[in-house]
């Protein structure tokens, strides 16, 4: 049906995103398409993709096995959002950027940008491409924790990881064909990996992230035997801190190998001047979630608190 | 006292908490049309020409106007009438409005202003205070006030500045930025208008139905007479419905043009652009002190970004240096106040008008001087405290005042004193004072400030007042009053309040002003009323309290026939003798001390406030728990504007004109707030009541800030403290730089000399006649 | 930009369950619950503050629990169960949590209490003794700008109280 319909349809699951855009004319479309039907099922490894962020944050399940993906889940927005958001919405949410998230009356005043009926992008307007900003809580985690989504589209069923959902580029974010609905996410349910999410905002609720670190990892003897570090609202996609994760291996979790690593983690992140507060204090901040993340998942100091 | 001083539910909760509560947006009277204003997307341009044929030709549309077909000035003060409901000359920031649709539905009236085709000359927009200065690269803003941008200067020097210097020991001079906020109220504003009989009336969300009232005969060239303005149930004002608005205006011409009901609610974006917010000030003082911390002269000089219009900018330029004697003992002082036009919307009133930024420059400035001469902040503060009953030196009359008791409190309550010493763990105190009431009205006039009027028949008791309940719970102030002169209950005393018809004149819900001023009007009403039952009833050989209200009612009614009375407030003409003292008089003043408490991360720059102390002198609370509810609410925004809220802007436009961006603090980052009433019964006030909505908001971003200082050793000079602020002021401090993040400098601005006014004589008083 | 707007909008009739009472309506496919609500079934107790998801103002029950009705299309909620303050009372007597909003001066102005009693209503539903972090983090997505949130974190823990 979506591909019949081309651009002018949109999938819509909880609407949290896609409303208040449609409203903001940054989406002009004809048809929205509910999926209604995905499952909303939370299982031992597989959560249908419409499961409400709520119920994925409260399921003991869930909570238990990846403590970070509840987390996240938990994390984005507020309440009464999560109540309606679901999860494969949160993997999907479009890119933000404060000079694109604006009505049109606004956008026209300001100039439109790249993203959204003009040519530049307005906060690098000599670069080619758009800095929109990846601002999912739950996607960098679900990549963290080895997740793979089904995509069901015209051309039949198929399992890409979740890493391999995204592309860096503001506007062509997504690296699936537009007719195809994430329908369910399987994480990687390993023993013993342990996981959590620090987000970064600047009030407790409601606020998309401005930085934040997913980080899975699994310990032999304390030794970090394998660990992934993805970044949040850093980057036109999740980042993943390639270069932390490999510095880790092997590593036990000191004062000294946790700040190396937050400082290798914080290299390739590279926001821009497009979200709240200034980007070069967000810079600074990646290490730091890094860090509250490591030592919140280490058997040294658990429980400190992002 | 019977129901004075208990904690009473306010008479509209149940309203309230059920839905029932009408506020302007849910009328929809039948064949209502839905108004949509089409605004200015550049914030300087001339306008050339305007098509409106397009989009009067789309099926649905009834009207459209634009600036030809109201082209009467209008503004909230008498003296600058620089606004049109819509401009058709000049669109003077990104949001004026220019033409309006009226339309059988929202969609087809936003389809309509598409539609509209409006060519403009664009100008340079003027964004700064510093830019307002110079001179304009293409054309001025507005055609009155100068040089350049600026609109309006002040220069008042009281007593012997100069001389007051020279006996100083220690002099110090800062300067300090308060960037601007909104109020954000939750509730968008909105206004219906119909025409019927030749007669416009309009519900609207407003603060000020009397002026509102005033400013649609102006503009509609109507009779007040054949207009009717009522107070819709209010979402939420804090001085942001304070000024008559637009979109009030296009709804009633609307109405009369279309002959059905038109309705306009804002959207949130365009509550953004309608602001009337705190003005960003920047400011300079010096202040002269004993080695032991007397003052002896202080100098302060403010700088206040206006946006595009007058609104209410000369008072709140005049407030910027009004009440800083009113805390503090300060034996001579002089003011140089500046505000500028800028391409941005108007800056106005809220919560606190025009005091907050140099409340907090002055808390924080006396802090530092305490630094440098080795003294307690506190012990400094506390012995330059104003005394009760006394003159400041710019003439402003202090009855009551509760500052020692209050500081006390807090103190006591935070272990202020006693506090741990530690790394990244701060504390800080500040004060305030406010007025309740502006002794002067906006316009010149010999009228009461408030009026009352109280019917009795049968038992039942109404009472009828202009005063606007914006939620702060002034129908309940009303009816506790009333209620307690008759013996009876605030539930039995019906209200019929802010209705330009029916109700006898209020000037409306700012400068803290109705408790007072309508307060003691309701009381005069009230004594009347019961000395009229009373009389009644005492001819039947009874006493009044033996007798049942339904039963005096009907004796007195026998009596007297039709039992009504009336009270009014004028407030005592105590203003000083010189140009420019109408502003800062107030028939009695609030006090609040506060202590915040917050750890402060050295590493983010992340601030975590634990807990806020609040001491407020409310003079008498006659409710307690609606004084708490303000005070806590006062202490919520305080903080909002000391952490996160900041109108900012960005080539021209509004940042971020959206709840989202617009850091509103949520559930979770509300600190507990410890709350005490303190009550010095004010010789005036209602049962000696004073004011509580606005002074309490003042003391908390000066208290945050020492408290950022406490915690670790930077002073954070500029309103909000942001974390790259701090990072960026711990940075400073560790290269041996002055540890500070604020204004490097306070730009020369060529003030005009000051009016030199003597003090007041040492024996004038409070209680001294009238001047 | 269109110089002429197309009327024929697409409508469609749908039996609502709101406050235990069954209506059909005849709406626009796009208009929202919200607007729904306010202007074709005249419950005008649900408020607005942004009407893009940002401010919690609008909050009503979906089967028992809060979301925000001006990003919901009627449509998505046909045959479940939608609560608004309307049906908060049972008849005349207000539920535990109305009343303690009115004695303990959790309402100000008023505006966004429908949506946070109503969050109140499905936290407490939930857990009928919340402590006072539990009942932040279920109303953190209610802005209110008048009380400070202190009086209606109070007001929450007072209806709790008496409704064990």
């Amino acid at each position: 049906m979506a591909a019949d319909l081309g651009p002018r349809a949109m999938f819509v699951a909880g609407g949290t995103d896609l409303f208040p855009k449609l409203k903001r004319r940054q989406f002009e479309i004809d048809t929205v398409i509910g999926l209604d039907f995905l499952s909303r099922e939370i299982g031992d490894g597989t959560i249908g993709a419409g499961a409400t962020l709520a119920d994925v944050s409260q399921d003991e399940h869930v909570k238990k096995h990846f403590a970070g993906y509840a987390e996240a889940a938990g994390l984005v927005s507020s309440p009464p959002l999560r109540n309606a958001g679901t999860i494969g919405g949160n993997l999907c949410v479009d890119t933000r950027c404060n000079y694109y998230d604006m009505t049109y009356e606004w956008r026209k005043a300001a100039g439109f940008c790249l993203k959204k009926d003009g040519d530049i992008c307005l906060v690098a307007p000599s670069s080619p491409r758009c800095w929109a900003v990846s601002s999912s809580d739950t996607a960098p985690m679900a990549m963290a924790l080895g997740g793979v989504v089904t995509l069901v589209g015209p051309e039949g069923d198929r399992e890409v990881p979740v890493a391999a959902l995204y592309q860096d580029d503001g506007i062509e974010y997504m690296a699936k064909q537009p007719a195809e609905v994430v329908t369910s996410l399987r994480l990687d349910a390993s023993a013993k990996r342990r996981s959590a999410y620090v987000k970064l905002r600047r009030r407790g609720s409601i606020d998309f992230p401005i930085a934040g670190a997913a980080v899975a990892a699994v310990f032999d003897a304390g030794l970090v035997a394998d660990c992934r570090i993805v970044l949040s609202a850093v980057a036109s996609h999740p980042l993943e801190a390639s270069a932390a994760e490999a510095f880790l291996k092997g590593k036990r979790l000191d004062d000294e190998t946790v700040r190396q690593a937050g400082e290798l983690a914080s290299k390739p992140a590279k926001p821009l001047d497009n979200a709240d507060l200034s980007h070069f204090w967000r810079k600074r901040m990646v290490r730091v979630v890094v860090e509250q993340a490591l030592w919140r998942i280490s058997d040294q100091k658990p429980g400190l608190d992002g | 006292m019977r129901v004075v001083g208990k904690p009473l539910p306010k008479v509209d909760a149940a309203a309230k908490v059920t839905g029932r509560a009408v506020y302007a947006d849910d009328m929809l009277p039948a064949r209502t049309l839905h108004c949509k204003i089409l605004r200015s997307p550049h914030p300087h341009a001339r306008i050339l020409a305007i098509d409106t044929s397009a989009a009067r030709r789309i099926p649905g549309v009834l009207a459209v106007i634009t600036g030809a077909d109201l082209p009467v000035k209008f503004g909230i003060l008498p003296v600058t009438q620089d606004e049109r409901a819509l401009e058709h000359e000049k669109a003077r920031y990104v949001g004026d409005p220019i033409a309006a649709v009226a339309a059988t539905d929202e969609e087809v009236a936003a389809a309509a202003c598409d539609a509209i085709r409006v060519e403009y000359e664009v100008l340079e927009p003027v964004m700064s205070i510093n830019a307002a200065l110079e001179a304009p690269k293409d054309e001025r803003i507005q055609d009155y006030g100068g040089p350049n941008n600026v609109h309006k200067f002040v220069a008042l020097e009281f007593g012997d500045v100069e001389a007051g210097f020279a006996q100083a020991d220690h002099v110090r001079e800062d300067v300090f930025f308060y960037q601007g906020n909104t109020h954000l109220p939750m509730e968008q504003h909105s206004a219906v208008a119909t025409f019927v009989d030749g007669k416009v009336t309009l519900w609207s969300s407003t603060q000020v139905v009397h002026y509102v009232h005033r400013a649609l005969a102006k503009v509609l060239e109507l009779p007040m007479s054949r207009i009717r303005v009522i107070g819709a149930a209010h979402g939420g004002g804090f001085g942001g419905k304070t000024d008559p608005f637009a979109h009030e205006i296009i709804v009633a011409k609307l109405a009369m043009l279309t002959g059905r009901p038109v309705k306009c609610t804002l959207s949130r974006e365009e509550v953004f652009y309608a602001h009337r917010g705190r003005h960003p000030v920047l400011m300079w003082v010096r202040t002269g002190v004993t080695r032991d911390g007397r003052i002896t002269a202080m100098h302060f000089r403010s700088a206040l970004d206006g946006g595009a219009y007058g609104s209410y900018g000369v008072a709140s330029t005049f407030y910027t240096g009004a009440l800083q004697t009113v805390t503090y003992d300060i034996p001579a002082y002089r003011f140089e106040g500046c505000r500028v036009f800028t391409n941005k919307p108007p800056c106005g009133p809220k919560r606190g008008h025009g005091t907050p930024q140099p409340r907090f420059g002055l808390e924080l400035h006396l802090e530092k001087i305490a630094h440098d001469l080795s003294l307690d902040p506190v012990d400094l503060k506390r012995q330059n405290f104003v005394r009760p009953n006394s003159r400041t030196v710019n003439w402003l009359r202090v009855t009551s005042c509760g500052l020692e008791e209050c500081t006390e409190r807090v103190l006591t309550a935070s272990g202020f004193r006693e506090r741990r010493r530690k790394a990244g763990h701060g504390m800080g105190f500040a004060i305030s004072s406010y007025l309740s009431g502006a002794g002067t009205a906006i316009y010149w006039n010999d009228m009461p400030h408030s009026e009352v009027q109280i019917k009795v028949d049968r038992g039942g008791v109404t009472v009828f007042c202009g005063a606007m309940d914006i939620g702060q719970g002034s129908d309940s102030v009303l009816a506790t009053i009333v209620a307690e002169e008759l013996g009876l209950e605030p539930s039995d005393v019906r209200l019929v309040t802010a209705d330009t018809d029916t109700t006898p004149v209020d000037l409306g819900s700012y400068s803290s002003r109705v408790t007072f001023m309508a307060g003691n009007a309701a009381l005069e009403a009230a004594r009347k009323m019961r000395s009229l039952l009373t009389e009644a009833v005492e001819a039947s050989g009874r006493k009044y309290d033996d007798v049942s209200f339904e039963e005096a009612s009907v004796l007195g009614e026998a009596r007297f026939g039709t039992l009504t009375s009336a009270g009014s407030y004028t407030p005592p003409k105590i203003a000083g003798p010189y140009k420019g003292s109408g502003v800062g008089p107030s028939p009695a003043y609030s006090y609040s001390a506060c202590v915040v408490d917050l750890d402060a991360d050295a590493r983010t720059g992340l601030i975590q406030v634990n807990k806020v102390w609040i001491a407020h002198d409310v003079g008498r609370a006659i409710n307690p728990l609606l004084v708490q509810g303000q005070v806590e609410g006062s202490v919520y925004m305080g903080l909002g504007e000391a952490l996160m809220e900041e109108q900012a802007f960005r080539k021209g436009l509004h940042k971020w004109p959206s709840m989202l961006e617009y850091k509103s603090p949520t559930f979770l980052d509300m600190p507990d707030v410890e709350t005490f009433i303190v009550e010095t019964v004010d010789p005036e006030g209602p049962y000696g009541a004073k004011e509580a909505g606005q002074g309490p908001l003042l003391p908390v971003p000066p208290a945050l800030c020492a408290a950022v200082h406490d915690a670790l050793g930077i002073w954070i000079d500029e309103i909000p403290v942001t974390p790259e602020k701090v990072l960026e002021a711990l940075r400073r401090k560790e290269k041996g730089e002055p540890a500070r993040y604020g204004p490097p400098t306070f730009p020369a601005i060529p003030y005009p000399p000051a009016i030199k006014v003597e003090p007041p004589p040492k024996d004038l008083g409070a209680q001294a006649p009238s001047i | 930009m269109k110089e002429e707007v197309e009327r024929d909008i697409e409508r469609v009739v749908l039996a609502l369950d709101v406050n235990d009472e069954k209506r059909a309506v005849l709406v626009p496919v796009h208009k929202t619950l919200l607007e729904v609500l306010r202007e074709d079934m005249q419950l005008t107790g649900t408020k607005h503050g942004c009407e893009l998801g940002e401010c919690g103002t609008c909050t009503v029950l979906i089967d028992g629990k809060p979301q925000l009705s001006c990003l919901l299309l009627p449509v998505q909620v046909e045959g479940r169960s939608i609560t608004t303050i309307e049906g908060m009372a049972r008849g005349s007597e207000l539920h535990p949590l109305q009343s303690a909003f009115a004695e303990l001066g959790a309402a100000q102005c008023g505006y966004c209490s429908p949506g946070i009693l109503l969050a109140a209503k499905s936290l407490l539903e939930g857990n009928a003794r919340p402590s006072r972090d539990e009942i932040k983090e279920a109303l953190a997505g209610n802005l209110c700008r008048c009380t400070g949130y202190v009086k209606i974190l109070e007001a929450v823990e007072l209806a709790s109280e008496r409704m064990r």
